[in-house]
């Protein structure tokens, strides 16, 4: 089965992860793939743990990545994106939003958030590229943008052109609201820049 | 640069399990379909209400349903219903006579395991209806079998005149995959005949039924072993013949591409002849079913040697992960270290009340108090047992707080003896099963106030309409249920009922304090609504002025998500006691102004915000 594609999409409910899983996946349908697509997000509009496995290729039966098996981590949290690391395969990216979301149970001093989720990751040998999603996502004038930052990010790493899924994003929010087109494609673009120079399809 | 292609055909379209089911319930000319929400299932009756052309209705609970479905089938309708897996207990009284007088018009229960438990008071097997009240079991795999297994369920319960449950787990509920649709066929309803021998139950008439339940049984057997839903896949290496139905099959099939596999849809009754044979072609058969060895000790008591949950977990999901070391030890073979990282410490982040939830004020309250014993139900309230609250001490199933607050107050011992006893429930949970309890409640004279948190939405499962919200499954406008009313003609004294806006600690406290005193029922309801739905309206946000910040933490205690802690200390107080400080900021821009906070504290620091400011992380993002 090495012709399927595995991305790992992982956040906090509420910031859009499953939004941005499904446009992915629309990207891949797009192009006649087969695709698969499960989350585990019972109680997750509740500000708990979110993850979204996408799989795609020629033939996709089980709907789950696997531990060790995603090409391709998408961390809209930093310190989601350390949680779920055990999930990357040797050799897979992980593309990480280092804005933070701080939950109660840290807020009453019952746990820690960890110092520096992504040098974690990177000490245990993990290829990641990192960057403020949620602040580049202000700069353009709406935190909400921070889901197509991501995708943006992520958009040279795939097995198809990045053009395929900008268009998904596009046509996503284009039949909504046509204003929010620009707004998307500059987020877009600007997720792409963030990690420009290291780009390498998975 | 090329572009997308256009949006699918209709005719292939990417659906989730549910999206699936509800559209081949479309198809299949249905004309009545009912649920009570429940996750997994609920987008089954959400996505149907936007079909055409059938009645689509939220049901108080699932056992109405049921009903609804059934009397829909008595008039030669096709009917469905959806619940999740506990609420076929709910629903089970209706089902085990429903299989005596067999049915109509097609009559499809599609009911959701929680395996995992992603949200949910408990993991069953909902296989296990099908053996006790003798009824057919379709077992989906994926988004395309629940589309197919739902038009085929239909046409099997109009052969067999029987209710067919149609199986399905999170796994299939929740998974999106791309699925062949196509239009719908109507199904004219013959109309009901007058036949008491048929749909009157009594003994009399019952009785001489019963056998037609095993006929039928018997006719479902040779379904099954002539059926394509249930088919045998080669494999060249035959060590390892796997048996499996509804999810498994995909993760087996990922994990052991070589391996023959037996695939049950229609899996109960099961296809024990096909079986049999099919484990005479492999070394060793192994069943792979979530998730009780069901088929594993029917295939045993027919005599087929066959490992199950003695290699396999009885708990939980049977993911790739799982199979291929349990499948190497049965083997004989060393299970490989992983390459990959290990999984890392992280703290855990449950799922917490949202910024402003009115229910906020009530266990805020509650953590304040002592000496209660508080019987909690089902619903996002069942969020009060965490932090930084902790004060929920039960939960058990959808209206349980009013029996067992009940039970507590007439079993408690003198080790109790000072203690108030006080039940938390929902709108929704208390008119699906709770007010049957507080009517055993006032009837038997139990001394427990009931904090009936009445937030106009089935809150945990996406806000869903009830009876208390006025609008029915379109949003359209109904008859509204007045709580105070209800409860009255439930038996509470006029007096011992109580609406509190729980946005007013002091109100609300009082109101606690004074009605658990008093040694009759009482019942205090709770007026705001569910922040998540659409008519609730935010009110100017706050922040907190640093300088005048003392670190108390007060604001913390009350538990709202937008409050954050920016540095921490230590202080000496007079009577030399060492205390922790919290100081804190709100984050304004998720701050809808509810004004919780501001009431405990006690220097005044937190103050309505300046226009727009900005911020460094999301909280909660509302639709």
């Amino acid at each position: 089965m090495s012709q399927i594609t595995n991305i790992l999409v992982c956040g906090v409910g509420g910031q859009g992860v499953m939004t941005a899983t499904e446009i992915l996946a629309e990207a891949a349908i797009s192009l006649g793939f087969d695709v698969k697509k499960t989350e585990v997000a019972g109680m997750s509009q509740r500000g708990g743990v979110v993850t979204s496995h996408l799989r795609f290729g020629r033939v996709v039966l089980s709907p789950q990545i696997v531990p060790g098996e995603a090409d391709l981590l998408i961390g809209f949290e930093s310190a989601e994106a350390l949680r779920w690391s055990h999930m990357l395969r040797p050799g897979g990216v992980a593309l990480v939003n280092s804005g933070r979301i701080v939950p109660p149970v840290v807020n009453l001093g019952l746990f820690d958030y960890p110092e520096d989720p992504v040098a974690r990751m990177r000490a245990l040998g993990l290829t990641v590229h990192a960057f403020d999603a949620t602040s580049l996502a202000l700069e353009l004038g709406n935190i909400r943008l921070g889901n197509t930052v991501m995708l943006g990010a992520c958009a040279d790493r795939l097995p198809f052109p990045a053009e395929v899924l900008r268009d998904a994003v596009l046509a996503r929010f284009g039949t909504r609201k046509p204003q929010l087109v620009e707004a998307n494609r500059e987020a877009f673009e600007a997720g792409r820049r963030a990690v420009a120079g290291e780009a390498k399809a998975v | 640069m090329p572009a997308t292609q256009p949006v699918p055909a209709a005719a292939r379209l990417f659906l989730s399990g549910n999206d699936a089911v509800a559209r081949a319930v479309w198809e299949a000319g249905t004309r009545v379909a009912a649920a009570y929400p429940g996750t997994p299932s609920t987008e089954i009756l959400e996505v149907l209400a936007r079909y055409p052309d059938l009645y689509t209705e939220w049901s108080v609970n699932e056992k109405v349903a049921l009903e609804v479905a059934l009397g829909a089938s008595m008039v030669g309708a096709r009917a469905f219903c959806a619940m999740k897996h506990v609420g076929l207990n709910v629903a089970s009284d209706a089902l085990m006579t429903i299989t005596v007088t067999g049915t109509e018009g097609g009559l499809v229960i599609a009911v959701a395991d929680d395996v995992g438990m992603s949200s949910s008071q408990n993991e069953q097997d909902s296989r296990y209806w099908g053996r006790f009240a003798h009824v057919p079991v379709l077992e989906p795999a994926d988004s395309q079998e629940a589309y197919a297994m739902t038009l085929a369920a239909f046409d099997l319960s109009e052969r067999l005149k029987s209710p067919v449950i149609l199986r399905l787990t999170t796994r299939i509920c929740h998974v999106k995959g791309v699925v062949q649709t196509g239009g719908r066929i109507e199904h004219e309803p013959a109309g009901f005949v007058k036949d008491p021998r048929h749909w009157v139950m009594v003994p009399g008439n019952a009785k001489p039924r019963l056998p037609s339940m095993f006929q039928r049984e018997a006719a479902a057997r040779a379904e099954a072993e002539a059926s394509p839903l249930n088919f045998q896949l080669e494999g060249s290496d035959r060590r390892i013949g796997f048996v499996t139905s509804g999810p498994t099959f995909m993760h087996v099939r990922d994990a052991f591409p070589d391996a023959p596999v037996f695939k049950l849809g229609l899996s109960c009754p099961p296809p024990l002849e096909s079986l049999r044979a099919f484990a005479a072609t492999v070394d060793a058969v192994l069943v792979v079913e979530e998730t009780e060895p069901l088929l594993e000790t029917e295939m045993k008591a027919a005599g087929i040697v066959c490992h199950g949950k003695d290699v396999l977990p009885r708990i939980g999901e049977l993911a790739p992960d799982v199979l291929e070391p349990a499948v190497r030890r049965l083997r004989g073979e060393a299970v490989p270290e992983p390459e990959h990282v290990p999984p890392q410490q992280v703290f855990p982040r449950p799922p917490t009340m949202c910024v402003a939830c009115p229910h906020l004020g009530v266990y805020y309250t509650l953590s304040q108090m002592r000496n209660v014993l508080i019987s909690g139900d089902i619903g996002c309230y069942t969020l009060g047992a965490g932090h930084p609250w902790n004060a929920l001490d039960t939960c058990i199933s959808m209206g349980a707080s009013m029996g067992t607050a009940l039970g507590m107050d007439k079993g408690r011992g003198k080790v109790d003896e000072n203690k108030k006893v006080v039940a938390v429930i929902g709108d929704s949970t208390f008119m699906h099963m709770g007010m049957q309890g507080l009517l055993d409640i006032t009837w038997n004279r139990g001394n427990v106030t009931v904090l009936l948190l009445d937030n106009r939405a089935v809150g945990m499962t996406g806000g869903q309409d009830n009876p208390g919200t006025g609008r029915d499954i379109h949003g359209e406008e109904t008859q509204r249920v007045d709580f105070a009313k209800l409860c009255e003609a439930l038996g509470v004294k006029k007096d011992r009922i109580r609406v509190v806006d729980p946005y007013q600690l002091p109100v609300l406290f009082k109101a606690l304090r004074e009605e658990t005193k008093i040694e009759e029922p009482s019942v205090i309801i709770t007026n705001r609504p569910c922040v998540l739905i659409d008519h609730y309206e935010p009110a100017k946000s706050y922040m907190v002025e640093e300088d005048r910040c003392t670190g108390c933490g007060n604001c913390v205690e009350v538990g709202c998500p937008a409050i954050h802690v920016t540095r921490r200390g230590k202080e000496v107080k007079a009577s030399g006691k060492e205390v922790d400080l919290s100081f804190v900021r709100i984050e304004t821009s998720a701050c809808t102004g509810c004004g919780l906070c501001v009431q405990p504290c006690a220097p005044e620091a937190i103050v309505h915000a300046q226009p727009v400011q900005s911020i460094h992380s999301v909280q909660f993002v509302r639709k």
